[in-house]
Order: structure tokens, then C-alpha cells, then sequence
């Protein structure tokens, strides 16, 4: 009994900071510059077929793919703001569309060419196990702690301490403004497209040796990432790191306590509760008029 | 609209210039009705689709009659995008709408037995009032709250189904009563298509219709107009998804059978994309794409999955390259001619 | 009903002690006034002195960190931003924003829509357009001309204001708000539309008008109010307000 439960708190903990981990480039563009790319999902899985086949087709060591196919994810997060992004600009609701189905056709292309099976994954770090209060835990799932945990922490520095963070954040809030004050919103933009898909590339790296590669997971990090951000409040940091422990552990209690066809519904439920009584999310910044429309 | 190029030949600029048709203003006030030219002019944009869509099935063989069917179904789900799109409200779910309507129809009709005459009004009307219910605190927020919900909970309730087994689970329910005749088929969903193409059409353009697309444009415009536009809102939700929830409940009598892939994301992709490369604003256009992309999709059916990966590249280049989509081009070509004219600098 | 003539004693606009704080700003601090029919006040102020968060105060569209309104006698503090619309107050917007596709006339329709005036116009198809056109009409776009039928985007900021006093008209509410009417005008433009105002306030409509034009404000005010930093600091006829020395003081400091 005891053991269970400790279990279900360590792995708790272990899906948190993977939630964290994949809301975190989301949050960066979308929350923080305020550009909504709903490519997010298809970017995850995109970099994880990537390192995959420079892993068995090129026959690269795993790090070398990994660290190759972040830099073109990243890149490709540029692309599809020069290309795609920037004509639509300001229109979020065409943003929306445009990304989303940019998204889908990445996914769905995966999925028909048949990049579906068990064979498709990424290997682990390292393949050890180590026994925490009782329960095994793989060193992977350590190392997407630590990582994760790294992750977050610079983020936060950046977009609170760094010129660049704060004219992220200075977009989003108010674009014109920013605009007078020199910054190249255009160029800021574009800047955290690419971070938030490299950034996805990072969360993909880590967390895929867990399992394997699967299209539909795409969809699962998008929605994810967006009930993180939402309940979280778009925009705070603060807010993704409390927002993922709280659906990580309900997550995981439901699964241990009540059944795994659950877990997806609790995180959608709490989206819809969040929704209503407080739509900035927990640690949202109270934007009155822009939150209620 | 004007085009401003300069000519690296010479220093002179152009400019495209964008002249009414000479029938168009001919036909613009009571001229209209002095010569049959005129008339036909005005009316042929009315005509000839409504004359089409009722020959439609008649000359159409079996197969392509029930891609027939499919067509006017995503017309519809368009139909219904187009008019919450109006209103400032992007769907990205509109199989919440027919997965609903689907199921109340199923419902109905599996356990309770009740004739399809029933309930497909039942499922009309109540599949709209459930679904304005769910989504009625979304209203009150940012248009992007809306896309996210509407995308999240058709995926929540199939794993609803999944997990609680209800409702026939991942089998679904079978077994249903279709409907009396093909041809009643035919012609009920053509009449549905039609009298929604027509009748919202109407809608959209009166005061009505101005408030609703008043409230896209500049909310508190409206509200300081004394206008509660969450009323106007939820209105407008009302009328998209008992059109949605129509159309899910009468393909639950085509096939008779209701499961799970009712809430599957062709459901909410196709009818965005139909309105997205038909014309986004005009239900004419949301009309057209669904005449080009279903049976586009049928003829490809042949590269399965390949099928969605068109459908979102359609969406994004035609969301970035031509915004105003293949009807509002056609409209353009019919009602004026543009050519370029030399501006002396 | 006649400025000066039976006037209620009770006012139409009591505003107590409110107050709207930003994180650490203080947007508003303490505003105490009151407004009377056919009286036309003044807010004036440096820029960021809190002059149109306390119209977004007043119409609802902003909570107020304390204090309240009462407004006919009803604490309207909580109220929502269009049901004070239908009790009778109407604002312009400083940034004009009209549907600028659509005819002038056109623009009209929306307020017309309101069921403020529900019983009026008997929501015949037709009848609001006539509404609409007689309403331009009133605030000047000649109707021989037809400027009523042009499309917003090809109108002059003048015309265009002149289409937000008349989107508030036709609402015919009790307190008018107009957030910087005279921006962008030019002094025939304003000469233009004074006019207009004056009779509405004959008419018995309480007005507050927010300007950075004193000259012109000063000409028809009654009663000006000075903000500085969200605070009030002066109340009264305009000659009185302007030789006060923490006026000038505050604007000085900023002109």
C-alpha cells in the first residue's frame, strides 16, 4: 500500500516535470510573444523521427542526431514564421488555423508513410534503474528531471533577466509599445518561434526514449502543453511549473487510483474548471479586458 | 483595390484599377428589371447552384450519390464554421457538433426506438442546446479560448466513450432505422443545404447578422451599444451547432450506425479547410470548397492518410496565399475587370 | 426640459472615492465628483493622468479597485459595461475604430439594434436605415451630398467623429461621455460640432467630456475637473480652475 503510494508520488513528480518540460517552448511563443503556434506537437514529434533516421540511416552517434536535429527544428521554427507566420500575422485566429494545419500535415505525413512501430525510438542515456522510496525509476527518468528542471530554471532567467527575454515578453504585451521602443518585433518574433520549436526538440530528445515515436503522441504534446499554459496562465513561468505538477499528479493518481482511461479526461476537465472560474489562469497576469472579451 | 509597381523600365508606375462590369451597374437599381439580360446576370449566382444541387442526384450514379451525401454534410459543418467564424469565433471542433447530434439521434432511436422523422428534429434542436451549454463559458473570453475547447473536448468525449464503455463504447451502436428511401436522403440533405445556404445567408446580411459580425470586429463597439454580445454569442452557437448536430444525426441514418469516429478530426479539419479555399465571410464559398474538397478527397482516396495531410497543407497556404478564397476570387472576376493603368509620376 | 429650469435635485452621476490601482499603479486615486442634468463637465489633465480609465470606470468596462458609482440613484459599481448602456449612458472612443467597409449609415445600424430603442423602431426591415440617415443628418453629413452613403474608409477624421457622437445619439441616453471628441480636428471642424453638443446639453443631457483642448472645452463647459496622477485636483467653473496654482503646477510639468 505504502509502497504504491510512494510510487505514485515519485512518478507523479517524473510526469510533472515532462509536462513542464513540453509546455515550455509552447509558452515561449505562444504566452510570452504572443504567437500562436499550434505546430508545436508536430514540431516534438517532427525532431524525434529526425534524430532518428540521422540515428539509423546515417548511422551517427545518438547525441550528434539529437543535437543536429534541435538546431533544424529550431530552424524550421524560423522558417514557418518567415514563410507562413508573418503573412498572418496579428490575425491570431489564422495564426491558429495556418499552424495547425502546417501541424497536421506534418503528423499525418509521418503517420502515413508509415513511421508507426516499436522500432521507431530513441535509445536512453543511460540504461540503468536506481530504487527511490521503493519503486524502480529508470536513470532516463532522472535525467528528464534534471534536464527539465535546468530547462525551466533558464528560462525563467532569460525572460526575466536577459534583454532578448524581456522584449519577448515585451511583445506580448503590448506590441506597439514595443515597437516604439526599438524592438525589432518582426525579428523578436521569429527569435521565439524557433526557441519554442527547439525547445520542443529538447523535450522530444529526453522524453521519447521513454516510449517510442508515434504521430498521435503529437497531438497529445499540443493539447498537453496547452492545458499546462492555459491553467497555468499563458505567459508565467511561474505558472507552467504549477500548472504541471498540478496535472501531473492528478494525472498520476488517476491512472494508479482509478483507471488509465481517465488520465486524459481529468487534465481536458481541468482545462474547462480553469476556464471558467479564473480564465488567466492561476498565476496569469490580470488582463481585464483582453481575458474577457 | 490598388496595385502600385514600378516599372523598372521606366520611372512611370502602374496601378491596377478595379472597374464594375458594365451589367453589373446596369443591373444595380430598378434598372435591373428592363432587360432579361440583366435579370439573368443578377439571378444566374442564385440559379445555377440551386438548380444544380436539386438535378445533382438525379443524374449522379449510386457511388457518387453517396459521395453526394458526404458533400452536402461537410457543406453544412462549413456552413455552420463560416457562421460562428462571422461572429468571431473560430471552431476547431465542429465535430462536437455532429459527433452530438450523431449520437442523440442514435440514442434515440437504438434504445427508445424512435422514428427518424423524430429524431432527427430532436437531435437538431437539442444536440444545438447542449452544445451552446457546454461552450457557454467559454463565450465570455478571448476568441482563442474558444478554439482550444472546441478542439480539446471532441477528443475528451471519445475517451469518454472509451473508457465508460457507454453507449456502445468502442463499438458503438448499430442497427439503426434509415431512412424511407434514397431518395429522401438525397433531397431531405439538399433541401437542409439549401435552405441553410439561402436562409443564413439572408440571415447574414440583415441588421442581425451586422451585430454579429459587429462583435468580430470591434466587441466593445458593441457592447457600448448596449448590446449584450454574449447573448449575440450564444445565439449564434445556438444556430451553427443544431445545423452541425443536423448533420450528424442524419449520417447516423445514411449508415446506421454511430461510434466513436463521429468526434474524429476529418469532422473539424474538412469543413475549416472547405472554408478556408472556398471563401471564408460567404456561406456561398464555405459551400463551394466542400463541392471541391470532398469529392477531391474521394478521387484521392486511393493515398488514404495522405488524405489530412492536403487538407492542412490546403488550409495553410490558402490562409497565407489566398485569404479570401475561390468564391470571393470568382465574385470579383464576375462583378468587375481590373486592369492595369499607366500613372504619370 | 431646460438647462437651469426644474432641475433634479438629486444628481445623475455620483462617482465616491473611486479608485483603480494596476499592480503597483495608482491609475486612479480617490475621485469624488458629482454631475447634474444639463451640466456639462470637463476632465482635463496631463497625459496618463487616469482621465479615460475613469471613463472606462464610469461605462463598466474596467473594475474598480474601490469605491463605487451611483448612477439615477442606482449603485451601478458592479454592473456590466452594457446594461449601463441601456440605463442611458453612451461614450465615444478616443481611437476611432468604424467598420470601414461598410457606408456610413451602415455604422449606424449596431446602436440602432440596441433594445434600448427596441420599442421605437419596431424591427421593421428598412426602417433603421431611414433612422440612420436622419441621425447623420443632425450631426452634419450633408444629405444632398450623400456623404451618408460613402464607405468609412474614405471619411475624414472630422466626419468620422462626427459618426461616434451620432452612434451615441441614437441611443438617446441621459449621460453622454465623449472620450476626445476635438482630437485630430481641425478649429473649423470643432466650430463645426460645438454646436451640436450645445444643443444636446439644452436638451437636458448631462455631458462629460474629456479634451486636451481647453480653448474649445472652456467655451462650453460649466464645470471642469483637473486629474493629475489619478487624483483630483481642482473642481469648478473653468475661469477658477485655470488660475489655481497646483494646475498649473501640474501642467507645467508636463507641457
Amino acid at each position: 500500500m505504502f509502497y504504491m503510494f510512494f510510487g505514485t508520488i515519485v512518478y507523479a513528480l517524473i510526469n510533472s516535470v515532462i509536462l513542464a518540460l513540453m509546455a515550455i517552448g509552447f509558452n515561449l511563443t505562444f504566452g510570452i510573444s504572443g504567437v500562436a503556434n499550434f505546430a508545436h506537437g508536430a514540431f516534438y514529434i517532427l525532431s524525434a523521427y529526425v534524430t532518428w533516421m540521422f540515428l539509423n540511416f546515417a548511422g551517427l552517434p545518438f547525441l550528434i542526431s539529437a543535437i543536429i536535429s534541435i538546431l533544424l527544428t529550431t530552424l524550421l521554427g524560423a522558417l514557418i514564421y518567415r514563410f507562413v507566420l508573418l503573412r498572418v500575422r496579428g490575425q491570431a485566429l489564422s495564426e491558429v488555423i495556418a499552424t495547425f494545419g502546417l501541424g497536421l500535415a506534418i503528423l499525418e505525413l509521418f503517420r502515413y508513410f508509415g513511421f508507426v512501430g516499436f522500432e521507431y525510438t530513441l535509445p536512453v542515456f543511460i540504461d540503468k534503474s536506481v530504487m527511490i522510496a521503493g519503486t524502480y525509476v529508470d536513470m532516463q527518468r532522472i535525467l528528464v528531471v534534471i534536464v527539465g528542471g535546468v530547462m525551466v530554471l533558464a528560462l525563467w532567467l532569460f525572460t526575466h533577466h536577459t534583454a532578448i527575454g524581456l522584449a519577448f515578453r515585451g511583445i506580448a504585451q503590448d506590441e506597439r509599445t514595443a515597437l516604439s521602443l526599438g524592438i525589432n518585433s518582426d525579428r523578436i518574433a521569429t527569435l521565439s518561434v524557433s526557441l519554442g520549436a527547439g525547445l520542443a526538440a529538447v523535450a522530444a530528445t529526453i522524453i521519447i526514449p521513454l516510449g517510442s515515436i508515434a504521430p498521435s503522441e503529437g497531438y497529445d504534446v499540443l493539447i498537453k502543453s496547452l492545458a499546462v499554459c492555459i491553467i497555468g496562465g499563458l505567459g508565467s513561468t511561474g505558472g507552467v511549473i504549477a500548472a504541471s505538477f498540478l496535472i501531473g499528479f492528478a494525472e498520476r493518481f488517476t491512472d494508479s487510483y482509478i483507471s488509465s482511461h481517465w488520465t486524459m479526461i481529468v487534465s481536458l476537465a481541468a482545462i474547462l474548471v480553469v476556464l471558467t472560474f479564473k480564465p488567466s489562469g492561476f498565476f496569469g497576469k490580470q488582463k481585464e479586458l483582453e481575458e474577457r472579451i | 483595390m490598388e496595385n502600385a509597381e514600378l516599372n523598372p523600365k521606366s520611372l512611370k508606375k502602374r496601378r491596377k484599377e478595379r472597374i464594375d462590369r458594365g451589367i453589373k451597374i446596369r443591373s444595380n437599381d430598378i434598372f435591373a428589371v428592363c432587360s432579361w439580360r440583366e435579370m439573368l446576370y443578377l439571378s444566374c449566382p442564385r440559379l445555377i447552384p440551386t438548380v444544380g444541387i436539386l438535378l445533382l442526384p438525379l443524374v449522379l450514379g449510386v457511388y457518387w450519390q453517396k459521395v453526394y451525401l458526404s458533400v452536402a454534410v461537410f457543406a453544412l459543418l462549413a456552413i455552420s464554421w463560416d457562421i460562428l467564424a462571422q461572429t468571431g469565433m473560430i471552431s476547431l471542433g465542429q465535430a462536437l457538433f455532429f459527433g452530438i447530434g450523431a449520437y442523440l439521434s442514435g440514442i434515440a432511436n437504438h434504445y427508445w426506438g424512435i422514428s427518424p422523422f423524430f429524431t432527427l428534429p430532436f437531435a437538431t434542436l437539442f444536440g444545438g442546446l447542449i452544445c451552446t451549454l457546454v461552450l457557454l463559458p467559454v463565450l465570455r473570453l478571448r476568441g482563442i479560448y474558444f478554439s482550444m475547447v472546441t478542439l480539446i473536448i471532441p477528443l475528451m468525449l471519445v475517451r469518454v466513450i472509451e473508457a465508460t464503455r457507454i453507449f456502445g463504447g468502442t463499438e458503438g451502436l448499430s442497427g439503426m432505422t434509415s431512412l424511407p428511401s434514397k431518395w429522401l436522403e438525397l433531397y431531405l440533405i439538399s433541401a437542409a443545404l439549401l435552405g441553410a445556404l439561402f436562409g443564413f445567408r439572408r440571415l447574414m446580411d440583415s441588421d442581425y447578422g451586422l451585430v454579429l459580425k459587429g462583435i468580430r470586429d470591434n466587441d466593445r463597439s458593441v457592447i457600448n451599444a448596449g448590446i449584450n454580445i454574449y447573448l449575440f454569442k450564444a445565439q449564434a452557437l445556438f444556430l451553427a451547432s443544431s445545423v452541425g448536430a443536423f448533420a450528424g444525426a442524419f449520417m447516423t441514418h445514411v449508415y446506421m450506425f454511430v461510434g466513436m469516429p463521429v468526434f474524429a478530426l476529418d469532422y473539424s479539419i474538412l469543413p475549416i479547410a472547405a472554408a478556408v479555399v472556398g471563401g471564408p465571410g460567404t456561406l456561398a464559398g464555405a459551400t463551394l470548397g466542400a463541392f471541391i474538397l470532398v469529392p477531391l478527397s474521394e478521387i484521392l482516396r486511393g493515398i488514404g492518410g495522405l488524405r489530412i495531410v492536403f487538407y492542412g497543407l490546403f488550409l495553410v497556404i490558402f490562409i497565407v496565399a489566398l485569404p479570401e478564397g475561390i468564391f470571393h476570387y470568382i465574385q470579383r472576376k464576375y462583378h468587375h475587370f481590373e486592369r492595369w493603368v499607366e500613372v504619370d509620376q | 426640459m431646460g438647462r437651469g429650469g426644474s432641475v433634479n435635485p438629486s444628481p445623475l452621476l455620483k462617482v465616491t472615492d473611486l479608485s483603480k490601482y494596476f499592480g503597483g499603479v495608482r491609475a486612479v486615486h480617490r475621485v469624488n465628483f458629482d454631475l447634474r442634468e444639463g451640466e456639462l463637465l470637463g476632465f482635463i489633465g496631463p497625459n496618463g493622468s487616469g482621465k479615460t480609465t475613469i471613463v472606462n470606470l464610469i461605462t463598466g468596462f474596467v473594475k474598480p479597485s474601490a469605491g463605487n458609482v451611483v448612477y439615477k440613484g442606482r449603485e451601478v459599481t458592479a454592473l456590466a459595461p452594457h446594461k449601463r448602456v441601456l440605463l442611458g449612458m453612451a461614450r465615444t472612443f478616443q481611437m476611432v475604430k468604424p467598420f470601414y467597409q461598410l457606408p456610413a449609415f451602415k455604422n449606424m445600424i449596431i446602436p440602432l439594434y440596441s433594445s434600448r430603442l427596441k420599442k421605437m423602431v419596431g424591427g421593421k426591415y428598412g426602417d433603421r436605415d431611414a433612422m440612420a440617415l436622419d441621425l447623420l443628418e443632425e450631426v452634419g453629413f450633408e444629405r444632398d451630398a450623400r456623404v451618408a452613403y460613402k464607405p468609412a474608409s474614405v471619411l475624414p477624421q472630422g466626419y468620422l467623429k462626427r459618426l461616434e457622437l451620432a452612434k451615441a445619439i441614437a441611443l438617446q441616453p441621459d449621460l453622454f461621455i465623449l472620450d476626445e471628441l476635438f482630437s485630430g480636428l481641425s478649429l473649423a471642424e470643432v466650430a463645426s460640432i460645438l454646436p451640436i453638443i450645445e444643443k444636446l446639453r439644452l436638451e437636458g443631457k448631462a455631458i462629460i467630456m474629456i479634451e486636451h483642448r481647453l480653448k474649445e472645452l472652456f467655451r462650453i463647459a460649466d464645470r471642469v475637473i483637473v486629474l493629475n496622477y489619478g487624483e483630483k485636483i481642482a473642481d469648478g467653473k473653468p475661469g477658477e480652475v485655470m488660475g489655481s496654482d497646483a494646475v498649473k503646477k501640474a501642467y507645467l510639468g508636463s507641457e
